[in-house]
């Protein structure tokens, strides 16, 4: 069954009204070359009862693994009352609302999570979200162009402790707008950023220095050194950060002493299931004084002719259906079913939850490392205060031993050895509250095993 | 009608600029502008030290209804702008060629000045927009 709504009729009455004989004639100023052909390698139409029967067979192949990854996105546990809520069709829609008036519950559900992702981050002001993490923190960067209006040379420093997959989609993101990603090296033997590796770009002149808090080896960076020396030289700092983190860490608008400018990070943590690919969600919050800069939607609280409390988009010439080329970005829409999913895990767990599952997560870790640094072979590359990860050095070369372990049931980690060749076999191992004591034992035996 | 006041010059993307008695020129938007762009809720005024090239893109002005940007009617470097725009935008609604001013440049060639329309050049470019 088609599932296009037009007859053939209803094509040739509407090509009538408008004078053209036929669908291609429409589209005759696109030169022949541009147009594209019939698509080859797409297999023959199936049935949906046959496309069933594929699905079910390629699902059955995936394996209920034991999950020590975390490099960015986080095994949480989450509330089955999360997904039960978010599917309920009032919010099942991805899209932001453009009719205020008939849609004051998701307004005011984005509303709520602005409030909780600014207070989350000690920040004044927070949009509906960004794609992703990694997107978000690429929008963050042009951001700061934008609004450090002390700085004209658009030069942006990103330690290489950054979430290099973050790293990779900022240059992607930026490399055609005259913007200059310029690394920072970690500090070898502490796998953070020192003050002092930053002193060489004093009085020049830098937009803004990235900061990830954890940083992607999970160890703690020095952010008020970090924020003030930033700010010394006149540059904004944007922090990237993990939302569990944050009930337990400072939160970057109190770090140094005048705080982070932009804060950025991935919402995943935050109820939404780990997925290959996504969707997530990024979020992104600021000081008002940059408001105007910051990209993406923001729905603002006002009260109608009746004086009743409403929800409304705002501050929208910011956005390309009214700025043009001019907008702050090409992205003003939101990750509306995934913030959806976010605000009811923070309403559910709330504050006192939230910090429980990120001391719990910050236990479970310390657990593992001492567990897995007792087999011969395995020893922590930085001993740092870390988070929730930790980076492993192993006696062997670290893809066989994930692709072994796997065999037992167990996805190790995070092979570091393509991103940071330096670290020799360097393996990004996590755990969070779901994982439990005798997970934590299992792995290390199989480990043993494998090394052995 | 909307008032074009004869001792100011004009560009045709509706700013305005005055020679002042030391040499700088300042700038705004014409009462036509302010009237077609309705009650303004913000304006972003150029950092002061700034240098622009003539027509370049200078300041923003943001109403209820659209964003606009102000293009630099001379060369020059921003001397000031109007700080008082930050919290009361709207005196560019009321008072768009006195209050409502928003930058003073100190231009690079004194001749580009005299280049710019008239008011009576500027009110035929509004009678050719069909104002």
């Amino acid at each position: 069954m088609p599932f296009i709504p037009h007859t053939e009729n209803d094509i040739r009455e509407m090509l009538g009204v408008i004078g053209v004989s036929s669908i291609d004639e429409l589209f005759e100023e696109i030169p022949a070359a541009l147009r594209a052909r019939e698509l080859t390698g797409v297999p023959e139409t199936l049935s949906e009862m046959e496309i069933g029967r594929l699905m079910e067979k390629r699902a059955s192949q995936d394996k209920r693994m034991l999950n020590f990854i975390g490099a960015g996105a986080y095994e949480h546990h989450i509330p089955a009352a999360v997904w039960a809520i978010v599917t309920r069709g009032e919010f099942y829609s991805a899209y932001t609302p453009y009719q205020a008036e008939a849609s004051q519950g998701t307004l005011q559900l984005l509303y709520e999570y602005q409030t909780m992702m600014a207070s989350l981050t000690g920040m004044e002001v927070s949009n509906a979200s960004l794609y992703d993490g990694a997107s978000a923190l690429s929008e963050a960067c042009l951001m700061a162009v934008r609004a450090n209006r002390r700085s004209q040379s658009a030069r942006i420093l990103i330690p290489t402790s950054v979430n290099p997959t973050y790293t990779k989609v900022t240059h992607a993101v930026v490399k055609n707008q005259n913007l200059s990603l310029e690394a920072v090296p970690y500090k070898k033997d502490a796998g953070c950023v020192l003050v002092s590796d930053l002193e060489k770009f004093r009085g020049q002149d830098i937009t803004a220095v990235v900061i990830q808090q954890p940083n992607f080896f999970g160890l703690l960076e020095d952010v008020d050194a970090i924020t003030n020396w930033a700010h010394d030289i006149g540059a904004f700092v944007i922090a990237v950060v993990n939302p569990t983190s944050l009930a337990i860490l400072k939160p970057p608008g109190s770090w140094g002493a005048k705080g982070a400018d932009i804060v950025v990070g991935e919402g995943q943590p935050l109820g939404v299931p780990l997925s290959s690919g996504g969707p997530y969600f990024g979020f992104m919050t600021t000081r008002m004084a940059n408001v105007r800069q910051m990209p993406g939607r923001i729905i603002g609280r006002t009260v109608d002719l009746e004086g009743k409390q409403g929800f409304t988009l705002t501050l929208q010439a910011r956005e390309q259906h009214i700025r043009r080329s001019k907008a702050t970005s090409n992205i003003c829409t939101n990750q509306g079913l995934l913030v959806t999913a976010a605000t009811i895990y923070m309403s559910l767990i709330g504050p006192e939850g939230l910090a429980r599952v990120a001391e719990t997560s910050c236990v479970r870790a310390d657990e593992l490392v001492a567990e897995l640094c007792k087999i011969p072979g395995v020893k922590l590359a930085f001993d740092g205060p870390r988070f929730h990860e930790a980076v492993l050095q192993l006696s062997k070369p670290i893809a066989p031993v994930l692709e072994a372990l796997t065999q037992h049931g167990i996805v190790g980690g995070y092979d570091l050895s393509s991103d940071y060749p330096e670290l020799g076999n360097a393996l990004l191992v996590c755990a969070t509250e779901t994982r439990t004591a005798e997970d934590i034992e299992g792995y290390a035996q199989a480990l043993r095993d494998v090394l052995r | 009608m909307s008032n074009i006041p004869a001792n100011l010059k004009y560009r045709d993307s509706h700013e305005w600029a005055r020679l002042e008695s030391d040499g700088t020129v300042t700038v705004g938007i014409s009462d036509h502008a302010q009237e077609a762009l309705g009650d303004l809720v913000f304006v972003e005024v150029p950092e002061v030290g700034k240098k622009f090239a003539a027509g370049a893109a200078c300041a923003v002005v943001e109403s209820v209804k659209a964003a606009s940007d102000v293009y630099s009617p001379v060369a020059g470097e921003v001397i000031a702008s109007n700080s008082a725009l930050s919290a009361t935008p709207e005196l560019i609604n009321s008072d768009p060629y006195g209050e409502g001013w928003i930058f003073r440049l100190k231009p690079g060639s004194p001749a580009e000045f005299n280049q710019l329309l008239d008011a009576s050049a500027y009110g035929k470019v509004l009678e050719a927009e069909g104002h």
